[in-house]
């Protein structure tokens, strides 16, 4: 046979990836409207009521009105690149939860079915590579654009996610430190016998919170798309189902980095207080994904919680804060995490 | 033909191809976009030979962090065809007499390779993260401390540079 892999492990595969994508896909979906909500509570507000009950059905009509928008490709633009911008900013975003694990293992019709698409043994550094290339999708949409607005957008945006890498990358090395693993799949495991990795590593999250924050141009970070200094940044030129890639594709974003949070420093499936061992296989596999779930969502919170409570950085406060505070910060943990394990001898 | 030699080709035309786009395009940002399309070619072509420490790293840092300064550059100084200097015939003539001859040393190079020794595909480990390390901080302790050092005098130097103004 031409591919000697086993077909069954293929499309158990198959069927994982369409399972994995359509739920961010549509955690993103209701990441939106839990946005619209909450922003509503903190402003006293009641926020979207009318389509369904509670609203609930206001993702679908916002994603009815984008496709039935007219679509709008500026004359002087490099159309090819105009329609990949947004393509590239949604399929990085995708992307990364290829090495997630999502849970233990399921047992059905006799298989093990590994929740987790790819356990490669460099599953971090993926993910840091994919969340690098996030950036192409808004600088080439922003140039394409040929709009002095969105290549400032997409200029800010590109600046803004290298300066932030730098601390975020260092204060992952001192976690690696700690784990000695870059799979995904083993710090879960270590974590689900020993203590959850925040414990060690209290500032190191810190800064890990706060860049990623960075990297998914969040308020306080939302500098590439300022709307009463940019327009609408980046994306000023889009409209229609692109501008929804772009705007959609930041929260997926926002559900893969807390993800990625609470898989490194939260325990990933780990259910606090309950022993995985007692139970039976897909009991525990039930558990790990909903106890998953449950830190994601309140990772998803603290998001929105910031958003609305936090005001907009000025350019110069956003590159001190980078440069000047955060990654002599990481350096510094680093130090520290790399002489205490040397004299703790472990 | 067995799957790993399809990969391989396939990866090397991308990569040969994206080249020579990159080389031939008028306009600067999409020269770079197939530079980058070139580096996760290459990054391909490391993780056939199991080395998927290496490929993530070659994309992290030439595609996601290099690149991007590039592009960065590029599009702040908004170069395009129209302003771009023509150069010179005599220019023009020492740039095909230097790359020709850069390539001519990389054909009698490749002419040497002892067809015995040819690259083990999927097997190996000396790309794995585990390997590297040790090899770099034993067997390769002295130059890896001096490229280290390296690093730091450019650093330096760009900050003193950056300082002028």
């Amino acid at each position: 046979m031409f591919l000697s892999i086993d077909t069954a492990l293929i499309i158990e595969k198959l069927i994982l990836i369409v399972v994995v994508v359509s739920i961010s896909l549509v955690v993103a979906m209701y990441t939106t409207f839990a946005e619209r909500k909450v922003a509503a509570v903190i402003q006293d507000r009641r926020g979207p009521n009318r389509a369904g009950p509670f609203g609930l059905l206001q993702p679908l009509a916002d994603g009815l009105k984008l496709f039935f928008k007219e679509e709008i490709i500026p004359n002087f633009s490099s159309k090819f690149l105009f329609i990949l911008g947004p393509a590239l900013a949604m399929l990085t975003a995708v992307m990364t939860s290829a090495v997630i694990p999502w849970g233990d293992k399921l047992h059905l019709f006799g298989r093990d079915i590994s929740l987790q698409i790819a356990d490669v043994n460099i599953g971090i550094l993926y993910v840091f590579g994919v969340v690098s290339l996030g950036v192409y999708g808004i600088m080439i949409g922003a140039w394409a654009s040929n709009n002095k607005y969105s290549l400032l957008g997409g200029l800010r945006a590109a600046s803004q996610i290298i300066s932030y890498e730098l601390a975020m990358g260092i204060s992952l090395i001192s976690l690696l430190m700690v784990t000695g693993s870059l799979s995904l799949k083993e710090m879960v495991v270590q974590q689900q016998t020993g203590l959850w990795n925040i414990i060690y590593q209290p500032l190191g999250f810190l800064i890990f919170l706060i860049c990623s924050f960075a990297e998914c141009n969040r308020t306080p970070f939302d500098l590439p798309e300022a709307e009463n200094e940019l327009i609408g940044g980046y994306h000023t030129e889009y409209s229609s189902m692109k501008l929804g890639f772009y705007l959609f594709s930041e929260y997926i974003n926002m559900f893969v980095s807390s993800v990625i949070m609470a898989t490194l420093f939260f325990g990933g499936y780990d259910m606090p207080f309950v022993n995985e061992a007692n139970l039976s296989t897909n009991v525990a596999a039930i558990v790990g994904v909903v106890a998953l779930m449950m830190k994601v969502v309140f990772f998803l919170f603290l998001f929105m919680w910031v958003r609305w409570t936090i005001p907009r950085f000025r350019y110069d406060q956003l590159m001190h804060l980078g440069w000047r505070i955060l990654i002599p910060l990481a350096l510094f943990n680093m130090l520290v995490t790399g002489a205490v394990i040397l004299f703790l001898d472990r | 033909m067995n799957i790993t030699t399809l990969l391989f080709i396939i990866l090397s035309v991308v990569a040969a191809f994206a080249g020579i786009m990159m080389i031939t395009s008028k306009n600067p940002v999409h020269s770079i976009l197939w530079l980058i399309v070139v580096f996760f070619a290459i990054s391909g072509h490391y993780i056939m030979l199991n080395a998927q420490f290496l490929a993530i790293v070659n994309i992290i840092v030439y595609a996601g962090a290099i690149m991007v300064l590039f592009l960065f550059v590029v599009m702040l100084m908004n170069l395009n065809a129209d302003t771009e200097p023509v150069k010179n015939y005599r220019l023009r003539l020492i740039g095909v007499i230097s790359g020709g001859s850069l390539l001519l040393v990389l054909l009698a190079a490749l002419m040497d390779i002892d067809k015995q020794q040819l690259v083990q595909m999927n097997v190996g480990d000396a790309g794995l993260i585990k390997e590297l390390g040790k090899n770099l901080f034993t067997n390769y302790v002295l130059p890896f401390e001096i490229s280290s050092v390296l690093f730091l005098s450019a650093m330096i130097g760009a900050v003193i540079i950056g300082k002028k103004q």
